[in-house]
């Protein structure tokens, strides 16, 4: 009888398949196989549609335009911040925020919040397994205002080390910003329990939800950070628009971050009064055709279910695990107890690039390279590993299919 | 390399010995195999300033001037990179500045491996084309100093 529940409850990524147009292409004479997920997901048609009915149907600039049209185009984008509110259970939708993607999200607090909170002496801690993007804001940020950048150590399994994160945590500590989901090793962090340590010492805690957003039920109330950022390309929308939430308190304390149109309420030559949250931190005309469309990104993730995704993405995960470790030579990088559908791995005598370049010649899409985690890779002594990470559509005959590629990859280079 | 063969006279050998590969895992094997036999550089050139970095892939490059012609000898720790090297060193190498500045290299794009110096590729090879190019030059100008000073 359970057994019989569990069948109906799970997601058939075949018939999910039919949604992505660009899933029927090939490349180099064979089917596409994309496992680039962790870089940027496929757009199924139901968000290739909202683009163009936008642009076809009801194109305007939103926000104080008297026509049907920047009606139209204002309330859908404005529904595209309810969404989104739903789908992290903020407190309310002035603390959503639209940015260009996680990397402005980041910047904008290291400007704003950073430049008025963050003195000579103070320290932020960050880990070992951060982005790029939530490196060099913080770097920069110290250099102009002489504070002090804190790294979180790992273990070999690429897992925080949290007795070594409780260590650094002191009253001088201003601010934590971590990645919630490594997008090198798939690591998911206990952020929660960062966080609570982070607030006990009267930090505040950003969270990098790029690489999470995706896979885990986000609750920020529940997990109580102070900030979180994503993007919407990587959960089936469209590039080109980001998401920063933040405690609204904070928001309002924040001077803005770009002068301009839109973030205004007033402004004469003498003085200039800024808008409401979430405005004031949007100068200018936003990305409206993106923006919009990602709320219909949202309602198909609504629609497949984010659990049986979830559930699909960690079979797939599980599966590839092990036929990968059954080639000789291979290693993943990123053993993790808890983790999301990456599996990053190198292969003893190979060059990544090369398997990179050998797959794609069998319509394998997998990254290469050190997925901007320089320091990541230097805790690993290697210089890149192979990245494969698997989304909603993936199968495990495509995986099936890497396995292959990286034998033949394997017998050609050596 | 330095057997008087013009620029263009190497690139149709290529070429040719391309046509006689039909599909892209022959090509790639050959090119691997090319890789494969690549004079390992000396220690002496795997120097800093011999560096051209490229995102993924790192490259050696040394350059020598002989008898008014240049001399290449290079490197890298990715397979591909090092036979595409190797295809270029045979093309350009023991060829006179001039030659090698004017030289079009349409033979990369005849046997289907543009996609290589593409800029998403950051591998080096681009980075690696260009410093030979740059050599040549420096070569160049050198001898021209030379030539007024006289």
């Amino acid at each position: 009888m359970t057994e019989t529940v569990t069948v109906q409850k799970k997601l058939d990524a075949y018939s999910i398949r039919k949604q992505f147009p660009v899933l029927n292409r090939k490349v180099k004479g064979k089917p596409l196989i994309y496992l680039d997920n962790a870089a940027t997901s496929q757009k199924p048609q139901m968000v290739i549609d909202a683009l163009v009915n936008y642009y076809s149907n009801y194109n305007a600039n939103i926000h104080r335009g008297i026509h049907t049209l920047a009606e139209e185009a204002t309330q859908a984008f404005e529904e595209t911040r309810d969404s989104v509110q739903e789908f992290i259970n903020a407190e309310s939708r002035e603390q959503i925020i639209f940015t260009r993607g996680t990397t402005e999200g980041i910047n904008l607090v290291a400007y704003t919040w950073g430049r008025q909170n963050v003195k000579a002496g103070d320290e932020i801690i960050i880990s070992v397994m951060e982005h790029h993007s939530n490196i060099v804001p913080w770097q920069i940020l110290c250099e102009q205002n002489g504070a002090i950048l804190k790294i979180i150590p790992i273990n070999d399994e690429g897992e925080l080390l949290m007795d070594e994160y409780e260590k650094l945590l002191s009253p001088k500590t201003k601010l934590v910003s971590v990645v919630h989901v490594s997008n090198s090793l798939g690591t998911i962090n206990p952020v929660k329990q960062i966080i609570d340590a982070a607030h006990k010492t009267g930090a505040i805690v950003f969270v990098d939800g790029a690489q999470s957003a995706v896979h885990l039920d986000i609750d920020v109330q529940d997990m109580d950070c102070d900030f979180f950022a994503f993007s919407a390309h990587k959960l089936y929308g469209p590039t080109g628009v980001g998401i920063l939430y933040g405690k609204k308190n904070l928001l309002e304390s924040m001077p803005p971050f770009q002068g301009g149109g839109e973030m205004i309420k007033e402004v004469s030559f003498e003085k200039t009064t800024y808008n409401e949250l979430p405005y004031k931190f949007e100068a200018g005309t936003p990305n409206i055709a993106d923006t919009i469309a990602f709320k219909t990104a949202l309602d198909f993730i609504h629609q497949t279910g984010k659990e049986k995704m979830s559930r699909h993405e960690k079979e797939l995960l599980a599966y590839a695990t092990i036929q990968l470790e059954l080639i000789p030579g291979l290693r993943i990088i990123g053993k993790a107890r808890e983790k999301i559908s990456v599996v990053s791995f190198v292969i003893d005598g190979l060059h990544p690039q090369d398997i990179g370049t050998l797959l794609d010649n069998r319509g394998i899409a997998v990254r290469t390279g050190y997925h901007c985690t320089q320091p990541l890779m230097n805790r690993f002594g290697i210089t890149g590993t192979v990245r494969a990470s698997f989304a909603v559509y993936n199968t495990k005959e495509e995986i099936d299919e890497l396995v292959l590629g990286l034998h033949k990859a394997i017998k050609m280079l050596s | 390399m330095n057997d008087n063969k013009t620029i263009e006279a190497t690139e149709k050998e290529i070429v040719e010995d391309f046509s006689l590969l039909d599909s892209w895992d022959d090509k790639y094997e050959y090119i691997i195999d090319l890789g494969k036999k690549l004079q390992p550089l000396e220690a002496e050139h795997k120097i800093d300033d011999n560096r051209v970095r490229g995102c993924q892939s790192t490259v050696y490059l040394a350059a020598d001037y002989k008898d008014g012609k240049v001399f290449y000898k290079a490197e890298s720790d990715a397979m591909i990179v090092k036979g595409l090297i190797s295809m270029l060193i045979r093309v350009l190498s023991g060829n006179t500045p001039d030659e090698i500045i004017e030289a079009k290299l349409d033979f990369i794009r005849q046997i289907g491996m543009t996609t290589h110096l593409a800029q998403t590729r950051s591998n080096g090879l681009l980075a690696m084309l260009k410093q030979m190019k740059n050599y040549a030059l420096a070569y160049k100008i050198k001898n021209e100093t030379l030539i007024k000073q006289l």
